[in-house]
């Protein structure tokens, strides 16, 4: 069963609409990501979903029951901040208790809860303090705590992770994972860090401007995006953008061999080449891009080279160890698989497959 | 393990270095302090004066001196046995208290309506509440006068408290600290199930507490101090405040100023336990420690 269902939503302050018609099914226990680039309507698709915002259009259903009239505590959902927001004059215990004080549960109930919820988290020897006498990190996973003591059917988590250090972000990023495999409710996350996404979706909601441009699962969305936006915003760093014109069954760039594209494009027509870093890479077979390198960045097992082409600047990756100096000339290829084909003008995916 | 040992030495070695007292003052701190010592002074001079003339006869009280000739507490035993000062004492302090404490809930109450809600003339509302704080207390007393004579309030504590019940200046100090607290703390709460007047109350409240403090400290003082609006709405000695009542011993022509000051020294009491209870709560950064760290 579906537990989430948005079905066109929109949404408009006074008179600029911010969502234009968001449509999504979440299956149940699924690990939803959004993501986008700042002020595309991320928080604001949630604060709908949560029931802090008034929908201007659409529906929202959770758990088979449309949801648009009622408050944030009938719509079983619970939902973590960007802040925390976990009340300072409140101890670790009471913070977490605070989501069951409208509960009908007996106090027993509640209190097994709660500790079940803070043995989870590893906070038991916690639960007297107050927050400032806690870590960053330890004061996330008390919101978190907050979340879970209700069991929510939908847990809404809006940029949990963006207030701390790169080090404590990518362990908190497992612990989420963990924590979803253990409780399995259904999670929707807001992030505006790709790699959190791929590495915690199971699918992967990606957003602009108010608009969804692609659902999938992270490696479709990796490997096939639907559009150039996707394209660049997903995988670091960004894909490569080739602009070319078709002529008979070729795309033709600015210089070097024609590509021979194994899609319908009208004669004339301009499209763009993508190709990812990853997969450009100096010399091998059919190079079709010739440039100077221009800047290199060592990564350990790899080297990414910037590339000045007639093109445009490309990056690509080249050997750790062995890589081209500055100056030098190098012949760019890629696997024909691995291009990326979209329309110069509406940047959709012209690949079949996509 | 010897390193640790020379570790601490070290340390202990830069808490000294940093406690060391400074030997020798700036002109720039120098002439702070005197600047400090002046305003100091000029602030308990009249506290030291009023202490001096209630220990004074009343051939004294017009000699300046500072230190009386013939040191006494015969004016303290005289207010305190005079039973009229107990009643008026005992007005001040329940007038003062109800004041304070309406001030604290409604000043709140209004103050967060019109920072954490969105409703259709909010912004007139607000600037309505604002206005009122320009013109004076002066030209209010006459309107209040034909008010509780129209109602009967005159020469009762409702006539004495109800201008002070709510005032804007509190209104408007709660507002602008409500706009601290962070939406995502309301939100949270809404989400956890309470209900709006809940949210405000358990949630919204204790995380303005050194505003509600300075609220709480500053009420009290005003309506303890409160002299002309009492004066006015009340005429039996009965119902008098301690400021309308002290002001009242002695008559026109021969005032007893050893008394009314020995009364003004014992009512400044109650305003310093105020004071010291609402100052602890008056620590900043408590809103801060519950956001991200
Ligand atoms: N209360 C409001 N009134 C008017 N416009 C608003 C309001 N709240 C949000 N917006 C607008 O809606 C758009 C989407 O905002 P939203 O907060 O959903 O973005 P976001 O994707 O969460 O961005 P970020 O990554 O920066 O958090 C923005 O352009 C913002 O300016
Ligand atoms: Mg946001």
């Amino acid at each position: 069963m579906a537990s989430l269902v948005l079905r066109n939503l929109v949404k408009t302050y006074d008179k600029t609409t911010v969502l234009h018609g968001i449509s999504l099914e979440v299956e149940d226990g699924e690990f939803i990501v959004f993501v986008g680039p700042s002020g595309c309507g991320k928080s604001t698709t949630l604060r709908l979903i949560a029931g802090l915002e008034e929908t201007t259009a659409g529906e929202v259903e959770i758990e088979g029951r449309v949801v648009n009239h009622l408050k944030p505590k009938e719509r079983n959902i619970a939902m973590v901040f960007q802040n925390y927001a976990i009340y300072p004059h409140m101890t670790v215990r009471k913070n977490i208790g605070f989501g069951l004080r409208t509960s009908n549960l007996t106090k027993a109930e509640k209190m097994a809860r709660l500790e079940d919820v803070a043995s989870v988290l590893e906070m038991t020897e916690l639960l007297d303090r107050k927050p400032s006498q806690l870590s960053g990190g330890q004061r996330q996973r008390v919101a978190i705590g907050r979340a879970m003591v209700r069991d929510p059917a939908v847990f809404l988590f809006d940029e949990p992770l963006s207030n701390l250090d790169a080090q404590l972000r990518t362990q908190m990023r497992l612990e989420i994972k963990k924590l979803h495999q253990r409780v399995g409710n259904t999670i929707i996350f807001v992030t505006h860090d790709q790699v959190e996404a791929m590495t915690l979706a199971d699918r992967i909601v990606i957003m602009k401007d108010g608009h969804i441009l692609q659902v999938g699962k992270p490696s479709d969305v990796y490997h096939r995006p639907a559009n150039t936006f996707v394209a660049g915003f997903i995988g670091a760093p960004s894909m490569n953008m080739l602009q070319c014109t078709v002529d008979g069954g070729l795309a033709r760039l600015a210089s070097g061999p024609d590509i021979q594209l194994d899609i319908d494009v009208s004669q004339g027509r301009s499209v763009i080449l993508g190709v990812r870093p990853d997969d450009l890479h100096p010399s091998g077979d059919n190079p079709f891009l010739k440039g100077t390198v221009t800047v290199r960045e060592p990564l350990g097992p790899d080297t990414l080279i910037y590339v000045d082409t007639p093109s445009g600047e490309v990056i690509a990756k080249a050997d750790g160890q062995h890589p081209p100096d500055i100056g030098e000339t190098v012949q760019l290829s890629a696997s024909r698989s691995r291009l990326h084909v979209f329309d110069a003008e509406t940047g959709m995916s012209l690949d079949s497959n996509a | 393990m010897g390193s640790a040992v020379a570790q601490i030495r070290a340390s202990s070695k830069t808490l000294l270095a940093s406690g060391r007292p400074r030997t020798s003052a700036s002109t720039g701190q120098v002439i702070r302090w005197l600047i400090l010592f002046i305003g100091g002074v000029l602030m308990v001079m009249p506290i030291a004066y009023m202490i001096s003339t209630s220990l004074k006869w009343p051939h004294e009280i017009y000699n300046l001196a500072l230190v009386p000739n013939e040191p006494h507490l015969e004016n303290y035993t005289y207010v305190l046995e005079d039973g009229r000062f107990y009643g008026w004492f005992v007005n001040s302090l329940v007038i003062a208290t109800i004041t304070t404490i309406s001030n604290i809930l409604f000043d709140s109450l209004v103050g967060y309506t019109l920072c954490k809600f969105r409703f259709p003339g909010r912004y007139i509302v607000f600037i309505a509440i604002l206005s009122t704080l320009m013109i004076p207390t002066e030209m209010l007393v006459i309107p209040w006068y034909l008010m509780s004579q129209a109602f009967g309030w005159l020469d009762s504590y409702w006539g004495i408290m109800f201008p002070g019940l709510m005032t804007a200046f509190g209104t408007f100090l709660m507002k602008q600290f409500f706009e601290t607290v962070p939406d995502d703390f309301i939100e949270a709460a809404r989400i956890d199930g309470l209900n709006e007047l809940a949210i405000w109350w358990t949630v919204a409240m204790p995380l303005v507490r050194p505003a509600l403090a300075a609220l709480a400290i500053f009420v009290f003082l005003g309506n303890w101090t409160a002299f002309i609006w009492p004066l006015i709405v009340t005429n039996s000695v009965d119902m008098y405040t301690l400021p309308v009542g002290l002001s009242s011993f002695g008559d026109e022509a021969d005032v007893q100023w050893e008394l009314i000051m020995t009364g003004a020294a014992i009512s400044t009491i109650p305003t310093l336990v105020v004071f010291l209870i609402f100052q602890r709560f008056i620590i900043r950064g408590v809103v801060m420690a519950g956001l991200k760290g």
